[in-house]
């Protein structure tokens, strides 16, 4: 354990590692097992998942911010190995985080689930790894289901990915089956980090996180030179430049400081940076006194591609909201906000994510954390819009298109999608990427019963319920991975919605004009339902440039009366009433009507077929 | 202490069969679970007549032996024993019931005493016996009068049923009859309702008292089910609809008045002098306590329910039953004892049961009055205004004054205002003197709902709960 403090550690014991798996295969069930079996947790300190200690992830089965343990091992030969796990992202939404990861480590563990075989999110996480030069070896998890077939996994794992498998552990991390033969593969197939403690500095940023009291801590992976307090570094991509303070490595939910971090080794680094955007993922930090030559590669700026109005329901909480969002933006770099206004909604903020899941993500957040009721408008993804003029109009809120007689033409991001899917439910999920503007680019077949489906797909169409409507379509066996490749033109046109002839703007969205009216028709179907009765009647109204092309109406409240009153209990009668009374507090006034908060959201419900 | 008024509820959760409409606390039960209920019921009668089970009462000094204010010394104005079907009892037990309030509560002698029945559970025998323990108010669940309607919603008897109970009522003496009434019910057009109440004015002499209520779909029930599933619109027997619902409720009121009935609550109509005194209580806030299965009451400005575990409910009561008895039994063997063994051993002995009892007791008690909520002013004066918006009178600025010391546009003002406004509020004002002359001397301005304001009384009721 004092290891580090004492000892200069030799490259050949450090082993840097992640875990690759689709969603739900295990992984952080295996790193938790590793943790354990490692030793530097007694059972007793284990939490079910040590990784994900967000109680949002837990949740969500899924991890979001990056994280690395550092464990000690000793091996069968005797010697004690400095394990790194870093720990990725597990969603489409965060792959550029996940490729940062992965750059950091020498190795990964690919974990496949005994019964499912190969998923579209495994394939798109090894090849992520192959392409960062990853010694990617196999583990078959959950050997121990009744419906378990290791033998097929591993053939499929030679058949489709071309690795070698037929000495893949077979394990269940639940139950802590055969977690020594991994540990040992550890030691044996991954290989020993390189680089020159004394070239100069050039450190990964994979992460970062803001901490209260030593400001932002940066994950980083040193790939050449030695790192220590005093030291002067400069991120290469941002230009700050700060005095270290303080370096170590990761405890189990701990900082560690020691002396020094050298080439090969994962730790952080804290020099009282005030702000995470400081210390982007995928930067470099170097010696400001002796830098290298030229950055690590790989670096992209990162981009939010889903943007969604958020306010606080009750107007009063606005500096709450922007509280709120500064303080997580500390921590999330990703996460970008501006001022906005809005008639229906009043004051709140445009906010960028990296796509819907963060989105939700945060809104929870928000919610939870800083007890925030929000209204959030239906989300939307960045338009180009190219004016007669010569103007270039990065639209992310719909009501800011210019008068359609500025417009030359329009822009909308295009994703690669990768869908796997078997056999029988091809059919249905080639109609649903049909339905979604998708371009066809191709089929292959994995194995005799499985295929990938390849598209190109409007990012528009797939950011609302695209996975959902997948999973319903393929009985959940279908899997989804996507890359953003560009923007494309496109005829896109903005659909309005008035209540009570008022035109709504937090309910305005873009849309392809092709789908404008059927849209529209299902828009105005579907605030029908959301909008309540009151004592008038409503016009709901879908327009395209002024001219409706869809209504409905909410007839005026015929009744609302409770009759019978149940023996005199009037704690009965009085419950209903402030539910009703809660009701209202819940809606938002537009003109004289009171629209529900999750109507803003309706937009996102237009495809459910029932 | 001035003399107060005070109701009695008491529940009893037992039918022969479930309506299909039914979500009450009701269900059918073999005679062995009946009788250990009432015997249990007998005993929270008994006990509540000197302390009502509720800590916070006594905490107050209100709920306990030494304070002057406690049930047994208010006056009993209404009985009303409700259901379920109260007469698949034995009707032994109604006697028993009655001579045990009668023998723990000052019943008034002109008190209200309601019993609710259903054809096909009583007999010109039963009815003479609710008769001679002083019952004066039979209420009749009648429902419909047609037999294929009553089949379709699950009751029991048929109309040729009802109108022997309505004979054997009015000839075992009740002179005070209501007759229940359901509206809207599945595949009912106008002509259904009208037949219906037309039957029933025709009755001689045509009932005192008229309860008429709208079906409502309650989640839980077989009708809910049938609803989700669709199958009304499949056997062609829809519900009537919003607009269908209305039209039935005002016609029922239309053709109720031209008979001379006065439409004086929401779903009631009485002729004069007949308005239910028991439900107006619940709508004036008078106190009342509820005995049995889930019952509710109001004590004291503190609200509080009766457990809805019927396992629960028999386990408690019927231990304080074992316990009372035993109490009963160990004072004898005590006295007997203290007076053989040294002087000092006494008082061990008696704290150690009393210790006893008390654990117990406050352990249990929790978890059968429950939803207990001491209500605040703001509490109360919401109940006065949504409870009293329920009757044809309103809600009397003089009485809210008198008893809240503002008068009700000090404190809903704009809700008044606006209410008024949309036409669902009436401010109504009467010349001094009023009626009855009682309590209020001048003259006196009444808030009233609109009939645009009954179709929409929840929307406006609501309004005057203030945010939390």
């Amino acid at each position: 354990m004092a290891l580090e403090n004492q000892v200069k550690i030799e490259q050949s014991k450090i082993r840097n590692f992640c875990i690759v798996a689709h969603i739900d295969h295990g992984k952080s069930t295996l790193a938790d097992r590793i943790i354990e079996k490692t030793g530097l947790l007694t059972s007793r300190e284990m939490q079910a998942q040590v990784l994900d200690n967000m109680d949002l992830e837990r949740e969500r089965g899924i991890t979001i911010k990056a994280q690395a343990v550092r464990t000690v091992y000793k091996a069968q030969d005797g010697e004690e190995y400095i394990f790194n796990l870093i720990d990725t992202p597990g969603h489409v939404d965060f792959n550029y985080e996940v490729s940062r990861s992965l750059a950091a480590c020498d190795g990964a563990i690919l974990v496949v689930d005994a019964a499912q075989g190969i998923e579209a999110q495994t394939l798109a996480n090894v090849y992520l790894a192959l392409d960062h030069d990853l010694d990617v070896f196999p583990v078959i998890n959950k050997i121990d289901l009744p419906s378990a077939e290791p033998q097929r996994v591993i053939e499929e794992i030679e058949d489709v990915i071309g690795i070698e498998a037929q000495d893949a552990p077979l394990i269940s991390a639940k139950n802590g089956i055969n977690i020594e033969e991994v540990l040992e593969q550890i030691v044996t197939k991954i290989p020993a980090p390189k680089g020159d403690p004394n070239a100069p500095l050039k450190a990964l940023i994979f992460d970062s996180l803001y901490d209260s009291y030593k400001g932002v801590i940066v994950f980083c992976r040193i790939m050449e030179g030695t790192v220590k307090k005093g030291t002067r570094i400069r991120m290469m991509a941002t230009k700050a430049v700060e005095e270290v303070v303080e370096v170590g490595y990761f405890g189990a939910g701990q900082f560690i400081p020691c002396e020094e971090l050298s080439a090969g080794m994962v730790g952080y680094i804290t020099a009282s940076i005030k702000n995470v955007k400081d210390t982007a993922v995928g930067d470099t930090v170097t010696d400001n006194d002796n830098p290298c030559d030229e950055p690590l590669p790989g670096y992209k700026k990162v981009q939010s591609m889903v943007y969604c109005g958020m306010y606080p329901a009750d107007g009063a909480k606005y500096p709450d909201l922007r509280d709120a969002l500064e303080k997580l933006q500390l921590n999330d770099a990703s996460l970008n906000y501006e001022p906005e206004t809005s008639i229906a909604l009043g004051f709140g903020f445009r906010c960028g994510f990296l796509g819907l899941l963060h989105l939700e993500i945060i809104q929870e957040r928000l919610e939870r954390e800083y007890n925030l009721d929000l209204v959030t408008t239906a989300p939307g993804v960045i338009y180009k819009v190219h004016k007669t003029n010569g103007e270039l109009i990065e639209l992310t809120n719909p009501s800011n298109l210019p008068d359609p007689s500025e417009i030359e033409y329009m822009e909308e991001p295009i994703v690669s999608a990768e869908i796997m899917v078997t056999s029988e439910f091809i059919g249905s999920i080639m109609e649903l990427c049909q339905e979604r503007r998708g371009r066809y680019l191709g089929m292959e077949y994995i194995e005799g019963t499985r295929a990938l489906l390849k598209y190109e797909l409007p990012l528009n169409e797939i950011i609302y319920d695209f996975f959902d409507a997948l999973k319903s379509r393929s009985r959940g066996y279908a899997s989804f991975d996507y890359d953003i490749k560009g923007y494309e033109e496109s005829k896109l046109v903005k659909l309005d919605i008035l209540i009570n002839r008022e035109e709504v703007d937090a309910l305005s969205f873009i849309v392809h004009a092709d789908s404008a009216y059927e849209r529209g028709r299902r828009m105005c179907e579907k605030l029908k339902d959301e909008i309540p009765r009151h004592l008038f009647e409503i016009p709901i109204q879908a327009a395209v440039g002024g001219k409706i092309i869809a209504r409905e109406t909410v007839k005026a409240m015929r009744k609302d009366v409770l009759a019978k009153c149940y023996g005199g209990d009037i704690s009965r009668k009085k419950k209903l009433l402030e539910k009703q009374k809660e009701g209202k507090k819940r809606m938002r006034q537009v003109g004289n009507v009171e629209i529900p908060q999750k109507a803003f959201m309706s937009v996102l419900k237009l495809d459910d077929k029932n | 202490m001035g003399e107060r008024e005070s109701e009695l509820y008491i529940h009893i959760p037992f039918c022969v069969r479930k309506c299909k409409y039914c979500d009450f606390l009701s269900a059918p039960a073999d005679a062995q679970v009946q009788n250990a209920y009432m015997e249990a019921l007998l005993e929270e009668v008994r006990e509540s007549a000197d302390d009502i089970g509720v800590p916070a009462l006594r905490e107050n000094g209100r709920g306990t032996w030494e304070n002057a204010v406690r049930p047994g010394q208010d006056k009993v104005t209404s009985i009303y024993i409700g259901g379920g079907t109260p007469s698949v009892v034995d009707p032994v037990w109604m006697e028993k019931l009655m001579a045990c309030i009668r023998e723990h509560y000052r019943v008034a002698e002109q008190a209200e005493i309601t019993i609710e029945v259903n054809p096909g559970t009583v007999t010109r025998e039963s009815l003479m016996r609710y008769r001679h323990v002083g019952i004066n108010r039979l209420s009749i669940g009648c429902q419909s009068t047609d037999d294929k309607e009553l089949a379709r919603i699950g009751r029991i008897h048929t109309f040729a049923q009802f109108r022997d109970t309505y004979r054997w009522a009015r000839e075992t003496g009740f002179t005070n009859v209501n007759v229940d009434l359901m509206n809207a019910l599945p595949g009912q057009i106008m002509a259904d309702v009208e037949r219906n109440l037309e039957r029933i004015l025709g009755l001689d002499p045509g009932p005192e008292h008229l309860s008429v209520y709208s079906l409502i779909v309650e989640e839980g029930t077989p009708f809910y089910r049938m609803w989700e599933n669709g199958e009304f619109e499949a056997k062609g027997m829809e519900l009537p609809d919003e607009e269908q619902e209305r039209a039935m409720y005002w016609r029922t009121a239309e053709l109720l008045r031209s008979y001379g009935y006065a439409h004086y609550e929401i779903s009631n109509f009485a002729k004069p002098g007949y308005e239910s005194r028991h439900n107006s209580g619940y709508w004036q806030r008078r106190d009342y306590l509820g005995f049995g299965l889930g019952a509710a009451s109001l004590y004291e400005n503190t609200r509080f329910s009766n457990t809805g575990n019927l396992h629960e409910y028999l386990s408690y009561w019927g231990n304080r039953r074992a316990e009372a008895a035993w109490a009963r039994g160990a004072a004898k063997t005590e006295k007997a004892a203290s007076e053989r063994v040294a002087p000092g051993s006494e008082e061990t002995a008696g704290y150690r049961s009393d210790r006893r009892n008390e654990r117990t007791e406050e352990q249990d008690i929790e978890r059968i009055r429950v939803q207990m909520e001491a209500l605040s002013v703001q509490d109360a004066m919401e109940e006065t205004m949504f409870l009293g918006l329920r009757m044809a009178e309103g809600v009397s600025a003089a009485a809210f004054r008198e008893r809240f010391g503002c008068g009700p546009e000090t404190v809903y003002g704009e809700e008044l205002r606006e209410s008024i406004q949309e036409g669902l509020l009436e401010r109504k004002e009467s010349a001094a003197g009023g009626e009855n002359g009682k309590g209020i001397s001048e003259g006196d301005v009444r808030y009233v709902l609109t009939k645009r304001g009954v179709d929409v009384s929840n929307y406006v009721m609501a309004k005057f709960l203030r945010d939390t």
